[in-house]
């Protein structure tokens, strides 16, 4: 019998193109390409430069997403950089052969909800894009990696990519989460165990009953977050809920191609026997909905607890860290995360953008009103999510809270659009990073989960959504 | 990327230590989205005084540049050689370079040769002596003369061979073509393609 093997163990050997000799890199084949408007102008220029095309332009696609506006999306775009990438893509779109989706297109989107939308997601692929959530993939099983602007130019003139082995982790959840309790919550919590470096050299496999019970969309909230414990990739196994997810979109295999498909993603599950190079534990069980309080993903808490005092904490570059933090998100240790008072609640990202997470913090605000001085932005990761929301009449409900019904695209998770806080601003905040300035400058934020968002959003102040049944 | 063997172009005595990225490209051109026309960007501060090297007429078309030791060093923007490049530089000579500096200027193609203190000293007062001398690089032999000075200079190896051959990262993985195309023959008929566009 052969070693067994993990899941990335086997995408990787199956996209082999050389194996490197004497410590130089592996060259691997990317069969999926994804494209946006920040990290690919220069590569474009590149393959100018050196007269080279665009390899395979069917297995690459472009979306515009960092930049858009959420408002007003057919008036011209304000800002000027803004505009030149956005122009840029455009004709580098045009001039390279590869389908694009504009503003105002129905498959419009972040790229990270665009492409398992599409069905072009889909597992035992490799899957690249200039940007550093191209995590969010791995859900599928496919192994999909973040890079730089000089590798976009690589993989457009070689779809290839020379590549470092990595290590292996597997994060093992078992049991089942309470009501309440959500993906968003697993993923926090696993980072504030291993920290935002645990994940460094490592591709990590999520494991176990709990995991698996997961929907599509909550798997690629998990992996979507990879990389805020500094990982290479997060995968998912593929199962049924998997297939179910992909069978029918408009890229998913046909007929005799999605049998031999199946066949294949069914061979790619961890072997029996085979070893990591590193495990993590975490019970399901137990796990209650969680919060950051500081100014990385990894400084997060129950939200049943209160604000950590640094002085608790052994480490002292971590302690300088969190006394940084604290100033900077101006808390005192001690107070109950759920007196937090926010200014803005913001759902989206292509962490917490998606169709399914629209309909649960709907179903949380719905005949409820908003409290009092708080602003609450709901932005759709994508115009079918968006298409697909109103149909089911959940504009509406945002709309009655009294929430902004936007557009789709990145907005306030980076805020390189007008959609960001105002210095001192806080947030409750579906997105994956609470980093200094993050969603504007001297913006404050709490990642949450989309639960406790609309929770959040009611009251005024952090909350589950026990808080609100409890009748505030 | 071409390929490097000889060239002959205006030598330019840069008298500098410490020439940090930020100098050679400060941050505020970072925010173009171009990979080329970064000329104008190029020592952008110190051009401002009629007394820079390159404002001069004589050197003003310079293409080979003698610096000070540590060229390069600080941040890691590889628009320090675009810079370079682009104002028309193929090669760059000190007795010391930034790590970074030296590998992003091996992938675009531009040459930078050791060379020791009191070498580029005699070739800077070469140059002084005569504005608009020419220096000949000669990476097969790993010499440059400027007159009648030829001095030896050090590479490391790879980049030499890299530069000899005119390949960048791309051209290095391109003479697998070969490979990368058996490899696209075998791919299952069932693995995603984005054209023709399906769904809108
Ligand atoms: S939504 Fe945020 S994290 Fe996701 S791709 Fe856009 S900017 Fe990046």
């Amino acid at each position: 019998m052969s070693t067994p093997l993990t899941l990335a163990e086997k995408v990787w050997n199956d996209h082999l193109v050389v194996k490197g000799e004497n410590g130089s890199p592996d060259l691997l084949y990317i069969d999926l390409h994804l494209v946006h408007e920040v990290t690919s102008p220069q590569a474009f220029d590149g393959l100018r430069l050196a007269g080279r095309p665009v390899r395979r332009p069917d297995l690459t696609i472009a979306t515009e997403d960092h930049n858009t506006p959420t408002w007003d999306i057919d008036k011209p775009i304000a800002d000027i950089t803004s505009r030149t990438q956005i122009h840029a893509l455009r004709s580098n779109a045009e001039e390279f052969g590869i389908r694009i989706h504009s503003l105002g297109d129905i498959e419009q989107g972040i790229v990270h909800v665009v492409g398992p939308q599409l069905g072009l997601t889909m597992p035992g692929i490799t899957v690249v894009c200039g940007d550093s959530h191209t995590s969010t993939h791995g859900a599928f099983g496919a192994l999909a990696m973040g890079i730089g602007t000089s590798e976009v130019e690589h993989v457009l003139a070689t779809q290839t990519l020379p590549l470092k082995p990595f290590k292996t982790m597997a994060i093992n959840v078992e049991g089942t989460l309470r009501p309440g309790v959500t993906a968003k919550d697993i993923i926090l919590a696993v980072i504030a165990k291993i920290g935002t470096g645990g994940g460094q050299g490592y591709v990590l496999e999520y494991r176990g009953s709990a995991i698996r019970a997961l929907s599509m969309e909550a798997r690629m909230t998990i992996c979507n977050m990879s990389i805020e414990a500094g990982a290479r990739a997060g995968m998912v196994a593929p199962d049924q809920i998997t297939f179910d997810y992909l069978k029918g979109r408009p890229h998913a295999p046909e007929g005799a191609d999605w049998d031999a498909a199946v066949a294949f993603w069914k061979t790619l599950p961890t072997d029996e026997g085979a070893t990591f190079d590193a495990e993590v534990n975490l019970d399901a069980n137990t796990l209650d909905p969680f919060v950051t309080w500081g100014t990385n993903p990894g400084q997060g808490v129950s939200l049943l607890d209160v604000v950590p005092n640094p002085v608790d904490i052994a480490d002292p570059n971590e302690r300088a860290a969190a006394e940084r933090a604290l100033e900077y998100m101006d808390l005192t240790p001690g107070t109950k995360l759920k007196d937090i008072r926010v200014d803005t609640v913001f759902l989206g990202s292509c962490t917490n953008s998606r169709i399914e997470d629209l309909r649960a913090a709907a179903e949380i605000i719905k005949g409820r009103t908003k409290a009092d001085g708080v602003r609450m932005m709901v932005v759709p990761g994508s115009a079918r999510v968006r298409l697909q929301a109103e149909a089911e009449g959940l504009d509406k409900v945002f709309k009655d809270f009294g929430a902004e019904w936007r557009f789709a695209g990145c907005s306030m998770c980076l805020g390189m659009n007008p959609d960001q806080l105002a210095p001192g601003e806080r947030a409750a905040s579906t997105s994956n990073r609470n980093f200094e300035g993050r969603q504007g400058k001297g913006s404050r934020t709490h990642l949450v989960s989309p639960l406790v968002a609309a929770a959040t959003a009611i009251r005024g102040t952090l909350s589950s959504p026990a808080d609100v049944e409890e009748g505030n | 990327m071409e390929k490097f063997e000889t060239y002959t172009g205006i030598g330019v005595p840069l008298r500098r230590s410490n020439v940090d990225t930020d100098q050679i490209i400060p941050a505020v051109y970072l925010k173009r989205i171009t990979k080329t026309g970064f000329e104008d960007a190029l020592f952008a501060a110190w051009r401002n005084d009629p007394d820079f090297v390159l404002n001069q007429p004589a050197y003003a078309s310079g293409s080979v540049l003698f610096a000070g030791p540590d060229f390069g060093t600080g941040s890691s923007r590889e628009h320090a050689v675009w810079a370079l490049r682009d104002y028309g530089f193929q090669a760059v000579f000190s007795s010391k370079f930034a790590d970074i500096f030296r590998g992003n200027s091996g992938k675009q193609g531009l040459v930078t040769g050791i060379v020791s203190d009191e070498d580029i000293e005699r070739i800077w007062q070469a140059l002084e002596a005569n504005p608009g001398t020419s220096a000949t690089v000669n990476l097969v032999e790993k010499t440059v003369s400027v007159g009648d000075i030829r001095v030896d200079f050090e590479i490391d190896e790879y980049t030499r061979w890299r530069l000899l051959e005119g390949l960048d990262d791309i051209g290095l993985t391109l003479r697998d073509e070969k490979s990368i195309t058996d490899f696209e023959a075998k791919r299952e008929s069932w693995r995603p393609k984005t054209l023709p566009a399906k769904g809108a």
